[in-house]
């Protein structure tokens, strides 16, 4: 039963966690858009900013009732599934779980109420402080769920008391538990995951929209203001996971050797691999097509300087090396991706080309399903490379399953979440279709209009 | 203050907030039958519309503070009633997007199927929640090692039922008052008769659920006999529960569902002196009662949670003030409604 329940609570976590997963990047970076146009539409009167205000925020509904209802699935999940974790961690990880609730969770889900029924009850200023708010509430619940998702990556401010099924982390120094050694690394680099998504998702919308010659004033402003903030936050990306691969290789050593399938500790300098197939038994990459010496490179800034490698760590302390090296390197391959066509996008867009570069609008469309990726596996990589431990270096994953739970049980209802969740993943297909076909409500049916500009006649 | 005790007490006020907020939501689920034109359906979900995603928070947030606060409880409970609590995600869930879905497409089949969902979501939600918090009165075999001992059956007994029924007719009760206030014309008759009959049929399952607490519970009858405050918050609660039926008929609608809400937290009260010291209490060995002490996080942790709550509470009441006030008086469809 031991082994089952463990693999079966896995399978059911990544399945939930990947699902909700698709919601939360989305939601934070539309709500950055929206916080621009609304305010664009507040200092500058312009209707077709308020249309792209109100159209987005629908977008945006849809995603957050989606990602608050799974959401939930997951707070309850460290007790069903994890509960001798949720005893070994609780005196740590509760409290930003509390926080997220008090700080994050009120005041998006309260404001969104405004936000979304709000148009014809509060003022335009008001409205505009509800958008903010409810931004600011995405982004701080993000960075209380990444503080407890990076305590288990690099545990802090703790020590450890109790014995066998007693034994559990308690806090010494909050602060130092809040700001472990990866959070600010990881939280940044989640942010900007989570604009890159919201800016291609809003640039792929504009992209089909051009194509199909609708909504055209609309199309192209939103693909403008998208495009910036995908070209900005694609290149910071790339200072930012080269920051996260450093602080990785400083505190995850083995997850640092299992991205790069870096088996055997090497004299000089390891390399980076742009390509291959990690192989545990032969200790090798096969079909490997890497660039010698740059890893050393990347993370001592000295291309002869050696990098830790698996066979300096016990096998049973290994990641599944596989996995973590192709999500690892399929995020990296994507990431340069989204900087070429958003700087590609960006220098069409001065020449006044990209409107009527028809194949590269194109490529905009289905590009949206990029980010997606990147988030996902991106997200894998961290947390496959993380095992076998539930609490690195502290709890393995096998040790943190709730004992109580049997694998029936788990069984039983992880084959109701891949139900339940591929019937909600459909209709959310179906109604985000519906939503984008349907475009936003044209200019002269919108009401709101902003104080002291509400023209007389209408 | 000791924190230990201060978390018990912050734990009821999260959990009445959430019975008292989210509680007229799902009452509004529970009668969602009662509304028979199109029109009519969409006004009950757009009572709860703007703020059915905030009231949620607060269950949420009563499970973040109940792991930081007293893990041990919070591993033991959710693990323990595994299946039901998968089942109350599951409500939850579709409950949650069938308000999302349904006025997305005009097929009646289609509105048909997420009438359902809404109505059933919100019940079985509200019946496992009921059926938990009797489980919780009653004692659950919980083992020397902390861990659950039973199965899922253990929690269905015949008391647990009792409490889960008896909540879902608050509920009913406590969301037809709150359409009182959002609803007007022919439907406002009928929500005023469900409210009236919700009152009768609740009245009733509570006076059974009291006697059957303290002559089936010698623990109750101790909490009744030792703790003279268990009696006062009886009293009261009955005192609020008459009240409803007046207000309703001198038209003082709020005045009405503001006794509704007093009376759930005299309920979450009475939870609570009946189960202080303890989180848990384990029907097979007192010794291995989950307590305040043994249940809880280090003192640190308890001091960090109290100061988090001391900036945090207080914003969240402003949050609601706001939203309630922006959104108060008889539901209007329109362009953005549901």
């Amino acid at each position: 039963m031991g082994l089952d329940a463990v693999l079966l609570s896995r399978i059911q976590f990544a399945l939930t966690i990947g699902f909700h997963y698709l919601f939360p990047p989305l939601t934070i970076g539309l709500a950055a858009l929206m916080v621009f146009m609304e305010a664009m539409f507040h200092r500058t009167g312009d209707r077709l900013y308020e249309s792209m205000a109100r159209f987005w925020t629908k977008i945006f509904a849809v995603n957050f009732a989606l990602g608050v209802a799974t959401g939930i699935v997951m707070e309850f999940q460290f007790g069903t599934n994890w509960s001798a974790y949720s005893r070994f961690v609780g005196d740590i990880f509760g409290s930003p779980l509390a926080a997220e609730g008090l700080f994050a969770f009120f005041l998006e889900s309260t404001f969104l109420g405004i936000l979304v029924f709000g148009w014809d009850r509060v003022s335009p200023r008001m409205h505009l402080v509800s958008t903010i708010l409810v931004a600011t509430g995405s982004i701080l619940s993000a960075f209380w769920i990444i503080v407890a998702n990076s305590w288990q990556q690099t545990p802090a401010g703790f020590r450890i008391v109790g014995e066998g099924a007693m034994r559990r982390a308690e806090i010494t120094d909050f602060w130092a538990a809040v700001f472990n050694p990866s959070t600010m690394t990881r939280y940044v680099h989640v942010i900007l995951g989570a604009f890159i998504l919201g800016a291609f998702f809003v640039a792929g919308v504009a992209a089909w929209y051009l194509l199909k010659g609708r909504h055209v004033a609309f199309a192209k402003r939103s693909m403008t203001l998208a495009l910036v903030l995908a070209a900005v936050s694609s290149t910071a990306q790339l200072a930012s996971g080269h920051h996260q691969a450093n602080n990785v290789a400083e505190h995850q050593p083995i997850k640092m050797a299992a991205y790069e399938g870096h088996y055997r500790s090497l004299r000089g300098g390891a390399p980076l691999y742009l390509f291959g197939f990690p192989d545990d038994d032969a200790m090798k990459v096969r079909m490997g097509i890497g660039i010698p010496g740059m890893l050393s490179f990347l993370i001592h800034n000295d291309w002869k300087e050696p990098v830790p490698a698996l066979d300096q760590f016990p096998r049973e302390d290994w990641p599944p090396v596989g996995l973590t090296f192709q999500s690892y390197h399929v995020m990296i391959a994507l990431g340069m991706y989204f900087i070429g066509l958003s700087l590609l996008g960006l220098v069409l867009l001065r020449r006044d080309l990209l409107f009527r570069t028809r194949p590269l609008l194109w490529v905009f469309v289905f590009s949206v399903a990029g980010p997606y990726l990147a988030n996902q596996f991106g997200w894998t990589g961290a947390e496959v490379g993380r095992q076998p431990w539930i609490v690195y270096g502290l709890l393995r994953t096998s040790d943190g399953v709730s004992r109580s739970v049997s694998a029936g049980e788990v069984l039983a209802s992880t084959l109701l979440f891949s139900l339940v969740y591929l019937g909600l993943f459909i209709l959310w297909l179906w109604l985000l279709g519906r939503k984008l076909k349907h475009g936003p409500e044209p200019l002269e049916t919108s009401t709101a209009v902003p104080a002291g500009t509400r023209s007389q006649e209408a | 203050m000791d924190l230990n005790i201060l978390w018990f007490n912050l734990l009821g006020v999260l959990l009445a907030g959430y019975a008292v907020l989210d509680g007229f939501d799902l009452g509004v689920g529970i009668l969602h039958p009662l509304a028979r034109k199109d029109a009519e359906k969409r006004t009950f979900m757009n009572a709860i519309g703007p703020v059915w995603d905030g009231n949620e928070v607060w269950l949420i947030t009563f499970g973040g503070a109940l792991f930081a606060a007293f893990p041990h409880a919070y591993a033991t409970v959710f693990s323990g009633f595994y299946l039901a609590f998968m089942l109350l995600l599951f409500a939850l869930i579709f409950r949650a997007v069938s308000m999302e879905f349904r006025s997305k497409a005009e097929s009646p089949v289609w509105r048909g199927f997420w009438d359902k969902m809404f109505f059933g979501g919100s019940t079985v939600a509200t019946l496992l929640f009921g059926t938990a918090v009797g489980d919780s009165i009653h004692g659950i075999p919980v083992g020397a090692d902390m861990e659950y001992a039973g199965g899922f059956l253990d929690l269905l007994h015949p008391y647990a039922l009792l409490v889960g029924v008896m909540t879902v007719a608050l509920f009913a009760m406590h969301g037809a008052l709150y359409l009182v206030m959002k609803t007007d014309g022919d439907l406002l008759a009928r929500v005023r008769r469900a409210a009236g009959r919700a009152f009768t049929v609740y009245l009733v399952l509570w006076a059974a659920t009291a006697a059957t607490t303290l002559a089936a519970l010698p623990a109750a009858r101790e909490t009744a006999r030792t703790n003279p405050a268990s009696f006062a918050i009886l009293a009261l609660g009955l005192l609020v529960l008459v009240g409803i039926p007046f207000s309703l008929r001198k038209e003082k609608p709020f005045r009405a569902f503001l006794l509704s809400s007093l009376h759930i937290a005299t309920l979450v009260g009475l939870l609570g002196t009946h189960l202080y010291p303890n989180l848990v209490i384990s029907s097979l060995n007192p010794e291995w009662n989950l307590t305040i002490r043994n249940a809880a996080s280090s003192p640190q942790t308890l001091r960090n949670m109290t100061i988090i709550a001391l900036i945090g509470v207080p914003l969240v009441l402003l949050y609601t003030v706001i939203i309630y006030r922006t959104f108060k008086g008889k539901v209007k469809l329109g362009e953005t409604s549901y």
